[in-house]
């Protein structure tokens, strides 16, 4: 039976994994908690520094941080995030200080706090600013593998983690996860689904329906929205001939926007983007939400068919 | 080598005369600000600042952070004057490609320790300093220089808060309080009514100076380095005037963000003692 965890919970174990680096230190708003830095507070505390609540406030202490040699982590829900943008604008990726935030309970899948906590906007937003990475990982394992990898990044970075639990994919399979590369994990020659956190799951769901309908389709778990792996995206275009980008997200700004940036520079290729309407959420279970948005399976699966046909 | 007082006005007064300099070539900038500020800078650079003029990254330096960088041609001047930027660097200002950019920006300027320009960030800054200082077990200091018109930001007293709660004793704040912010006077703009108090209420040390009196602005440089007031964040509000030096200039929200022109500039010159009548 598959696994099911949160990525927020990968988020907190890399934490731990990379307290041997004495520069490593973790930032909070008093939602550490739920973001999984407690983890690492709990173990370490005289090197975890509460802000209170406080984003704006957080941000630049650990821009003042990084300018000092450590390597900040600094964690808040990914809606809360957003009020502390021109922090992250002016005072970390202009100076390029490599400051690490990670917005936990992103997008509508996070439920029943309704839309004033479903951040829609975080990876469009933060994909704007130069020298930020911005990712979104699928799972767990994948979710604490990237976050190991950050130390070594040099740049700041924004992570988008969820609240819920999904499938885990890649239990032994932590030496294929890498930045800026995105991560095939069903080929067909058809259609090529594109798709970033907790729709990567939905998107190998669609891809079995798609299967049992005789259409063969390429999953991809792009978890780095900035830098986009260009090279792949070229290659499934011109392998399938229409894509599809899914994600739990304004179909404004994110994956499906930095798809589109690519292929109409590069190998074009039609493109359906499934992403939240550009409206806000509700509460919901989360499952309810993915239907409640038009971005589960069922929809990934047609907006498949649609790109196939505009072939 | 210790300064003397008439040592230390003579350093204000040739910042001064850049200042003003400065902004006159670039016939943009702000003056008004750099005036009202560069009596604490030349006090804080000539006399207490551990740093390296010539080795600006020196790891263990204290760190100024200049809050209010739009302020930047009164950090560059004393820049200049303490030697990690030449006097012709100055004549960048504001020029394409130049290390004095519009706002001070560590990533161009040797000696500045934060990139600024938004303000109500650099407090939050300086106390991400203080604590890497007091992780490192570091006696360096982190130097916050604030307006009072940015005292209007929410987000300094996000940071003033939580300084005190982390009894941050190695973060010094002065506060440049010239009274005036960018469309006028802040008592027309927003009234911040008791300034010491809030302060004092939010867990800091707090003393008020004239900070156009250098004997007064050393004697407040001693209060935030007192080891008695090392036990949390501190801070010196400093009355000063804007534009302070210049005749036309003081108390004038028009030069909050205004160059001199021509004949402005030559009177400048005259009242700074830089050319005869």
């Amino acid at each position: 039976m598959t696994r099911m965890a949160a990525t927020r919970d990968g988020y907190g174990q890399a934490l731990l994994d990379l307290a041997g680096n004495e520069k490593v230190v973790v930032l909070e708003a008093d939602l550490g908690k739920s973001t999984k830095s407690l983890h690492f507070r709990k173990a370490y505390p005289d090197r975890t520094i509460s802000c209170g609540i406080g984003e704006q406030n957080m941000l630049l202490v650990g821009a003042g941080m990084a300018a000092s040699g450590y390597i900040p982590f600094a964690s808040t829900f990914a809606i809360f995030t957003e009020r502390a943008f021109e922090q992250m604008r002016n005072g970390i990726a202009r100076p390029n200080l490599a400051v690490h935030l990670c917005g936990s309970h992103g997008g509508t899948h996070t439920g029943t706090d309704g839309s004033s906590a479903q951040s829609i906007e975080d990876l469009g937003i933060f994909r704007t600013l130069p020298n930020v990475v911005v990712m979104h990982p699928c799972d767990d394992v994948s979710t604490r593998v990237l976050t190991m990898q950050l130390p070594a990044l040099g740049t700041p970075s924004y992570m988008r983690t969820a609240r819920n639990k999904t499938p885990v994919l890649y239990d032994g399979r932590e030496d294929e996860i890498k930045i800026g590369k995105g991560i095939v994990l069903k080929e067909g020659n058809d259609v090529a689904i594109v798709a970033c956190g907790v729709l990567v799951s939905e998107s190998l769901k669609a891809a079995e329906s798609l299967k049992a309908e005789g259409i063969h389709a390429t999953v991809v778990d792009m978890h780095t929205l900035k830098p986009i792996d260009g090279q792949l995206i070229d290659t499934i275009a011109t392998r399938c001939g229409a894509l599809v980008t899914a994600e739990d997200h304004n179909v404004i700004g994110g994956l499906g926007s930095a798809v589109a940036e690519h292929l109409v520079a590069n190998t074009f290729a039609p493109l359906e983007m499934v992403g939240v309407p550009d409206r806000f959420g509700e509460s919901g279970q989360a499952d309810e939400m993915l239907e409640v948005m038009q971005i589960s399976a069922h929809y990934i699966a047609l907006a498949a068919k649609k790109a196939i046909s505009r072939k | 080598m210790t300064k003397s007082i008439s040592d230390l006005e003579e350093i204000a007064r040739k910042c001064r005369v850049e200042i003003v300099k400065m902004v006159h070539r670039a016939q943009a900038g702000h003056p008004g600000g750099s005036l009202s500020e560069i009596d604490l800078l030349a006090a804080l650079y000539a006399t207490r600042m551990r740093v390296r003029p010539d080795e600006p990254k020196w790891g263990d330096r204290d760190r100024f952070i200049l809050s209010k960088g739009h302020a930047s041609p009164g950090m560059y001047s004393i820049l200049a004057e303490m030697g990690f930027i030449s006097h012709e660097d100055l004549k960048s200002y504001r020029v394409l490609g130049g290390v004095c950019q519009g706002h001070v920006d560590m990533k161009w300027c040797p000696g500045v320790d934060f990139s600024a320009g938004s303000l109500g960030m650099g407090l939050s800054f300086g106390m991400g300093c203080a604590t890497a200082a007091r992780l490192d077990g570091s006696d360096r200091r982190a130097f916050v220089m604030i307006g009072d018109g940015e005292m209007q930001e929410g987000s300094v007293w996000e940071a003033a808060m939580a300084a005190a709660h982390h009894e941050l004793g190695n973060l010094k704040v002065i506060l440049d309080r010239n009274r005036i912010q960018n469309d006028d006077f802040c008592e027309v703009q927003m009234r911040m009514f008791d300034i010491p108090a809030k302060w004092k209420a939010f867990g800091w040390n707090v003393k008020e100076i004239d900070g156009h009196n250098m004997t007064e602005v050393m004697e407040g440089l001693d209060f935030l380095e007192a080891p008695e007031n090392c036990n949390g964040p501190s801070i010196l509000i400093a009355h000063t005037i804007k534009g302070a030096g210049i005749s036309y200039m003081e108390n004038n929200p028009s030069f909050h963000g205004a160059a001199p022109n021509d004949e402005q500039f030559h009177q400048a010159m005259l009242e700074l003692g830089e050319v005869e009548a």
